[in-house]
């Protein structure tokens, strides 16, 4: 949030990037070319089955992937601008927690068990801002407080276990928003807690996104959160992006197979007796992933182009985008529809064959 | 009452608490299950949803005839389960199974798929026309490719793993199949999958289902009636659009409207509820829903409200002094 940045671009550009785990000789392809670009207060999904190399992906943006057997043989992170693959590691410091932050789907693996909360909520304020021991506790307080924690100030000495699931979540959230960042990355917050608590969970989230300002990154396999808090969804499959959109226009008009396949897939609360029509097959095994378009295995679309030939992530001409329709969630692209962008060679006739 | 083919009445399950390495005693009790009652009709799915601690997995496992009940009873069709004979019980066990949530753990890496599917004749005797004939029939039944029965479970994903649990629970042409968290574990595009498949073998063999999940929308698509639990128990109980779209228990519409739609023209409901599911060792006394409930009033804390039928709803029984359609106080 300094004035020596230079502001150009988007807050965060994510562009061809590449991650591979190494081995015994082995090479497994998690990440194959992931793009995608965050501005300010907005709230990108980034939607995929298990293996679909979402979370691989935001680790390595984050630059906290284990390397050896992780390595990012390509592409480019780029803050505000500042390429972040390839800083040195004590540059890269500055920008991790301060910038750009991240919260886990497993927060009792993610605290510390034999420190109080307080310590580890005031430990980031110490560390990266050289705040003074009293005051970073003080912090801790209005930190807890920030993020609904009732009591906070009496629960500030309280270990890890002593928390809800929850809690513990929040415990988590108000660690990551410690430095305030300016994006976060949420990975799977939600997906070990009780559907009531994750309810509160995802509330907090959109009000202090709101209240900060910041770009925040939601990672989930979950269709219906999705729909609910994302402004824009960036549909993963074999550790590419297959399908980009406004989360209206992508429900609405999905123009990749496995977007439309999953939304037939899965079963409504709010609609009675509605047939599932599920995808045939497996998501691919990554040390194995098909030629030409990684779905075609599983496609009901699939032309002997398919297997051959890798669609790119492109435009495609679809039914009138833009222009009428609901106008978009209140994000920051302020009103322009964002491009709806398909990996598939047929992306028109998917569009249009609803 | 011809048509009931299991039928719990008033069945409780406390685990008792104990502090001291030699000198154990008693610190209390976690009520895990505490006096629930309901009927399974013959070809029916009953779903059972809760969320995590409200006592779901204790009572499948009570289903079973794995746990022993600390008070009440189960009848599969008129015989208490709790009073048969060891022997009684195994002949019982051919016609209840369990699928089970983890495909992964649920499986013995070390076995076969034939001999996984092919255990119960093991312990039941062979059916006729022999063992590996029925085992591949069984495979080809959950659709999966018979010659692979000498393949090891590591050998197939998640979903066909599931499939393998499924033929093993068939083998022994059960009645009732009691469905722990069948499909949590699976991937949305997969999961569809195997939910159609416990439908379509539902029709052809005439089985009757527990089903267990936390997934609201899993349970809406796959149950004729939903029984709804907290803490140990059951708060509302009701055919499956009687709960979904006319839910009368706070909690029930609590956790309804909790449930985010794959829609995003439709945002999640107002009902947001505050704190945690309260330790099952100590529940609130009267309502134990009352600390997160927002009609809650006097009574609520003095009496327990009894799981019965209101305001002339027949069929659909609902524990709250001030059940009503309307969510609002």
């Amino acid at each position: 949030m300094s004035d020596e940045e230079v502001s150009t671009g988007p807050l965060l550009a994510v562009e061809d990037l590449h991650v591979e785990f190494r081995s015994r000789g082995r090479s497994v392809q998690a990440v194959n070319g992931l793009s995608y670009t965050l501005e300010e207060g907005e709230t990108l999904a980034i939607l995929g089955e298990s293996g679909s190399g979402k979370s691989v992906g935001a680790q390595a943006v984050m630059g906290i992937l284990d390397s050896p057997p992780a390595h990012v043989t390509k592409g480019s992170v780029r803050f505000r601008g500042t390429e972040l693959l390839g800083l040195p590691e004590k540059k890269r410091r500055d920008y991790r927690g301060a910038k750009i932050s991240m919260i886990f789907q497993d927060a009792l693996s993610a605290l510390n068990p034999v420190h109080r909360v307080g310590d580890q909520i005031a430990e980031m304020l110490i560390v990266h801002r050289k705040t003074s021991r009293g005051e970073a506790r003080k912090r801790a307080v209005e930190l807890m407080d920030h993020v609904r924690i009732p009591s906070a100030a009496s629960r500030v000495n309280d270990f890890p276990h002593q928390f809800s699931g929850g809690m513990r979540q929040r415990v988590m959230i108000a660690m990551a928003l410690a430095l305030e960042p300016d994006v976060l990355i949420a990975d799977e917050p939600t997906t070990a807690l009780d559907v009531t608590v994750q309810a509160q969970i995802m509330k907090l989230l959109a009000e202090l996104q709101k209240e900060m300002r910041m770009g925040l990154i939601l990672i989930t396999h979950d269709l219906g959160v999705v729909a609910d808090v994302a402004d824009r969804i960036a549909l993963m499959y074999a550790g590419r992006v297959v399908e980009e959109a406004d989360v209206e226009d992508l429900y609405a008009r999905p123009a990749h197979p496995y977007a439309e396949g999953l939304l037939a897939s899965v079963p409504r609360i709010d609609v009675r007796d509605r047939a599932l029509t599920p995808i045939k097959g497996a998501p691919p095994n990554l040390a194995a992933i098909p030629s030409g378009c990684p779905f075609h295995p599983r496609c009901p679309r699939a032309r002997d182009r398919c297997s051959t030939e890798i669609p790119e992530l492109r435009l495609f001409e679809g039914p009138s985008q833009a222009g009428e329709g609901a106008p978009g969630r209140s994000g920051a692209r302020s009103g322009t529809p964002s491009p709806h962008r398909s990996a598939c060679h047929y992306a028109e006739e998917v569009s249009g064959g609803r | 009452m011809a048509d009931e083919i299991l039928s719990v009445r008033d069945v409780t399950k406390h685990f008792p608490l104990t502090r001291g390495v030699l000198f154990q005693h008693e610190v209390g009790q976690v009520k895990a299950v505490d006096g629930v009652s309901f009927e399974l009709r013959k070809g029916e799915t009953l779903g059972l949803v809760g969320e995590s601690g409200c006592g779901k997995s204790t009572l499948a496992k009570l289903l079973m005839g794995a746990e022993r009940p600390t008070s009440g009873s189960v009848y599969f069709e008129d015989r208490d389960v709790f009073s048969l004979s060891k022997a009684e019980l195994r002949r019982l066990r051919r016609r209840m199974q369990l699928v089970m949530q983890d495909p992964y753990t649920s499986l013995n890496p070390r076995m076969t798929v034939g001999d996984i599917v092919g255990e119960p004749f093991a312990v039941h005797g062979d059916p006729e026309g022999g063992r590996g004939r029925r085992v591949r029939e069984l495979l080809e039944i959950v659709g999966l490719d018979p010659d692979h029965v000498n393949r090891y479970p590591h050998q197939f994903s998640g979903g066909q793993r599931q499939r393998i649990g499924i033929a093993r629970a068939l083998a022994l042409r059960p009645d009732v199949i009691i469905c722990d968290e069948p499909v949590s574990a699976l991937d949305v595009s997969v999961q569809a999958q195997v939910m159609n498949l416990l439908a379509d073998l539902q029709r052809e063999f005439g089985l009757s289902y527990v089903f267990i999940a936390h997934d609201l929308a899993v349970v809406r698509h796959i149950s004729d009636r939903v029984a709804v639990m907290y803490l140990g128990k059951i708060v509302e109980i009701g055919d499956e659009e009687q709960i979904y779209d006319h839910p009368t228990h706070p909690y029930t519409q609590a956790l309804l409207s909790a449930v985010p739609v794959p829609d995003p023209t439709k945002r999640t409901g107002e009902i947001v509820l505050e704190g945690d599911v309260p330790s099952p060792t100590d529940p609130p006394s009267g309502c134990r829903f009352r600390t997160r409930c927002w009609k809650a009033e006097e009574i609520c804390a003095s009496e327990e409200p009894a799981l019965e039928v209101r305001a002339g709803r027949s069929d659909h029984p609902t524990a709250c002094h001030f059940a009503a359609e309307s969510a609002r106080a």
